[in-house]
């Protein structure tokens, strides 16, 4: 099934493509997708997990925590996902959380 | 209680975002709003509570807790610990009253792990919620939500275990379970001041002064069950539950607030009196340790921090 007026992500260092709708949360979406290509811990900009650093394309983010993403990584395309919204296709890597166990 | 330290005070939590924070501990954790401040603070509590307030928000950054406070019997209780816990060679600070609105003086410290904690003796007391103190009603109409009964417990994640073991034995607290690993190094510690399993807890992880829950009472199954309806209601980000924690025998639910803070309301467990052994948990079961009933973590549980 098409999704109308939707934005194609690529996950590249896990080479997965899915489609998600334009104007909401990426992480938010991508599960709603059954698919597992970012990382999932609390949804709310808080705790890193699902931290990524955006390679190309549009996108919009809510207040993240300053404790995972600085005013200059903001600046180098690094993003929680779960406060990005997609303005348009994406390109980006996921598993930049650090304390990865 | 054997050296007058009396039960969890209040925790200072911060948000990214107040109304949204308000939202989720109001409407749905069922907290009431006592007060704000000049900063911007919001001020909480359970319905049962009877000082002013035990929660605490504030705007910032970055979410995570800023500081979590006991209340003792009285003032002169506040300097013998002050004193002791500076004879184990940590700094206790002397915050004046009023620093914190319709609060006395705090002894504030930073235990081994790097959080915050504080005693106090002094605050406003408004009474239980919507009840009197003679001839009460069972519970008050109005409740919110989940209907909180009273914040009871933080579970905090740091590095130096066997140092914060060192303080709160020092503040008179016991330890009613732990978890050790193979070679019996402590993994994580579940420590009383009361007849509670646990007023406060630690796991060790890596990293210091890290924020892994608040936690609130709730009187039965059936409300945890409600609980997980009202998150479902509301599309809160949930993380696992209901559930039993192995560890206290609590039934529980986690589940997020919008800055990403995991909140907890659970029912039942463990009791505890000072002569009783401490309950060991092997790290080998720690995924039976935490959730019962799956006897496996979930990815979250020793990740998902603020
Ligand atoms: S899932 Fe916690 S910051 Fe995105
Ligand atoms: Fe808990």
């Amino acid at each position: 099934m098409a999704i109308e007026n939707a934005c194609q992500i690529s996950v590249t260092n896990r080479q997965q493509v899915f489609k998600v709708p334009k104007g909401e949360p990426l992480l938010m979406a991508m599960e709603k997708l059954n698919q597992r290509a970012i990382d999932v811990g609390c949804r709310g900009g808080g705790c890193g997990l699902c931290k990524v650093k955006v390679l190309q394309g549009d996108y919009q983010t809510k207040r993240m925590s300053k404790a995972h993403i600085s005013e200059e990584e903001a600046a180098l395309g690094f993003a929680l996902a779960c406060r990005l919204t997609p303005l348009s296709d994406l390109e980006l890597e996921s598993d930049h959380f650090p304390l990865k166990k | 209680m054997i050296k007058g330290v009396m039960r969890p005070g209040h925790v200072q939590i911060r948000v990214l975002d107040m109304d949204e924070a308000v939202k989720h501990y109001v409407e749905l954790l069922g907290l009431i709003e006592t007060g704000r401040d000049n900063q911007g603070r919001v001020f909480l509590k359970g319905w049962t509570e009877v000082d002013k307030y035990s929660v605490i928000l504030r705007e910032a950054d970055e979410p995570g807790m800023d500081f979590m406070g006991f209340k003792c019997v009285d003032e002169a209780t506040l300097d013998t610990l002050a004193a002791d816990v500076r004879e184990l060679g940590i700094e206790v600070k002397e915050i004046p009253a009023g620093d914190l609105p319709d609060c006395g003086r705090r002894m504030q410290f930073v235990a081994p792990t790097g959080h915050t904690f504080e005693l106090y003796a002094t605050k406003e007391q408004t009474g239980k919620w919507g009840i009197s103190d003679v001839n009460p009603e069972a519970w008050p109409r109005g409740l919110k939500g989940m209907k909180a009964t009273r914040f009871d417990h933080c579970l905090l994640y740091g590095d130096d275990l066997e140092g914060n073991l060192k303080l709160f034995e020092t503040l008179g607290f016991g330890l009613a379970e732990q978890v050790l690993d193979p070679e019996g190094n402590k993994a994580a510690l579940f420590l009383t001041a009361s007849m509670k399993e646990h007023d406060i807890a630690f796991i060790k992880h890596e990293e210091k002064n890290k924020f892994h829950h608040a936690s609130f009472y709730l009187d039965t199954w059936e409300d945890v069950l409600r609980a997980a309806d009202l998150i479902t209601m509301t599309n809160t980000s949930l993380d696992i539950g209901p559930t039993r924690h192995g560890l206290t025998h609590g039934q529980t639910i986690y589940f997020f607030d919008p800055s990403g803070n995991r909140s907890e309301v659970f029912c039942g467990g463990s009791y505890f009196y000072p002569d009783h052994k401490t309950i060991t948990w092997k790290v080998e079961e720690l995924g039976k340790a935490i959730f019962y009933h799956t006897r496996e973590l979930n990815e979250r549980f020793l990740t998902a921090l603020t």
